[in-house]
């Protein structure tokens, strides 16, 4: 490589100090966000019977806030292992979206270090990392900050939740309710428009039916991806029509 | 629970979540995937959100049977008006914590 190549691409790279900084100053309100909803899994999780060690490890090795909560209702009420991770791979596969989309400006970069980057996709750092990118010279240094100093949060405020959670009675202040209530914010959240909000009624009514018909939890699994598809279809009925008309 | 089984669920969580996030970073970094998928991922998260919500609102019971008057799904509506009106996650949980408690101690 010639001398100034190699100068003008030093140029380029901002310091690792720097990096983090910029990484962090963008990634903080994740963190800030991250903090009473992990908390909040610790204690659920410790009433559901896991210790803040098991709690700690589902952090590390899984790392997906919603899946989580899921995955914890569903030990609670005593859900066999393979429904459990065929929701969480229902849950997660949007994250398939988020990288396809990501990819694009992390063509460039070293293909090892993706598999770190990859590992702390979630919605929230995607959405962060999605805008720099496409308004600063935002480079992986950065964009693995935002994925992994919520990361970090998030493992700590979990493991804290498992241990304060032992100090909180179980039915106490409506705790019981705040998963439902979670839920219930974060499905409104997803209804954005009217193909959300039909693909929602849809899904619950299924649900609802296929619970009382079929046992365990199979019923989550069929009913998101059949409404899903329905809504798809309902949509492409309607567009047709529209451009036809 | 028993760790080693406990684990294998981790690991098993962790491979469905990991690879989505990984394998469209390694291969699919300058096509797009096709649009009836990115319309179908686009719903799916509605769609589960309220296929765990509602049979936990309304169905009771093993085998489970419908019931309308659960308090679960009492509180759940103005609850649900709550998160449409102020959209915070935090003041919604408490909101319906503190609705779902002071139900129980009237019923």
């Amino acid at each position: 490589m010639k001398e100034t190549d190699k100068r003008t691409q030093i140029k380029k790279q901002a310091p690792a100090g720097e990096s983090l900084l910029a990484g962090l100053s963008a990634g903080w309100p994740i963190c800030l966000g991250y903090l009473p909803i992990g908390i909040a899994l610790g204690v659920l999780a410790q009433k559901a019977g896991l210790s803040p060690i098991e709690i700690g490890l589902m952090s590390v090795i899984v790392f997906a806030g919603s899946s989580q909560f899921i995955a914890v209702s569903m030990l609670s009420s005593g859900a066999a292992f393979v429904p459990i991770i065929l929701t969480t791979f229902m849950v997660n596969l949007r994250h398939m979206l988020m990288s396809s989309a990501l990819a694009k400006y992390l063509g460039k970069t070293n293909r090892k270090v993706l598999f770190l980057f990859a590992y702390g996709v979630t919605d929230e750092s995607f959405a962060v990392n999605l805008f720099r990118f496409k308004t600063s010279n935002w480079g992986l240094p950065q964009a693995l900050t935002v994925n992994h100093a919520p990361n970090i949060t998030w493992i700590v405020a979990t493991m804290a939740g498992g241990f304060g959670g032992q100090y909180i009675p179980s039915h106490a202040f409506g705790i019981d309710y705040a998963l439902i209530a979670m839920f219930i914010c974060l499905l409104v959240f997803h209804l954005r428009g009217r193909k959300y909000l039909l693909t929602a009624v849809l899904s619950g009514i299924l649900a609802v039916t296929l619970s009382m018909l079929i046992p365990g939890n199979a019923y989550i699994v069929i009913a998101s991806v059949v409404s899903a598809g329905i809504g798809v279809i309902l949509q492409r009925c309607i567009c047709r029509r529209g451009s036809e008309g | 629970m028993d760790i080693r089984k406990y684990l294998l669920l981790l690991f098993g969580m962790g491979l469905v979540t990991y690879l989505p996030r990984l394998l469209p970073l390694l291969f699919l970094s300058r096509k797009n995937p096709p649009r009836w998928f990115v319309d179908w991922l686009e719903l799916i998260p509605a769609a589960i959100l309220s296929a765990l919500l509602f049979p936990a609102l309304l169905t009771t019971g093993d085998p489970r049977g419908l019931d309308f008057l659960r308090p679960q799904f009492l509180v759940a509506i103005p609850v649900f008006g709550f998160a449409w009106k102020t959209r915070s996650l935090g003041g919604t949980v408490v909101v319906g914590m503190l609705l779902y408690w002071l139900v129980g101690k009237v019923l």
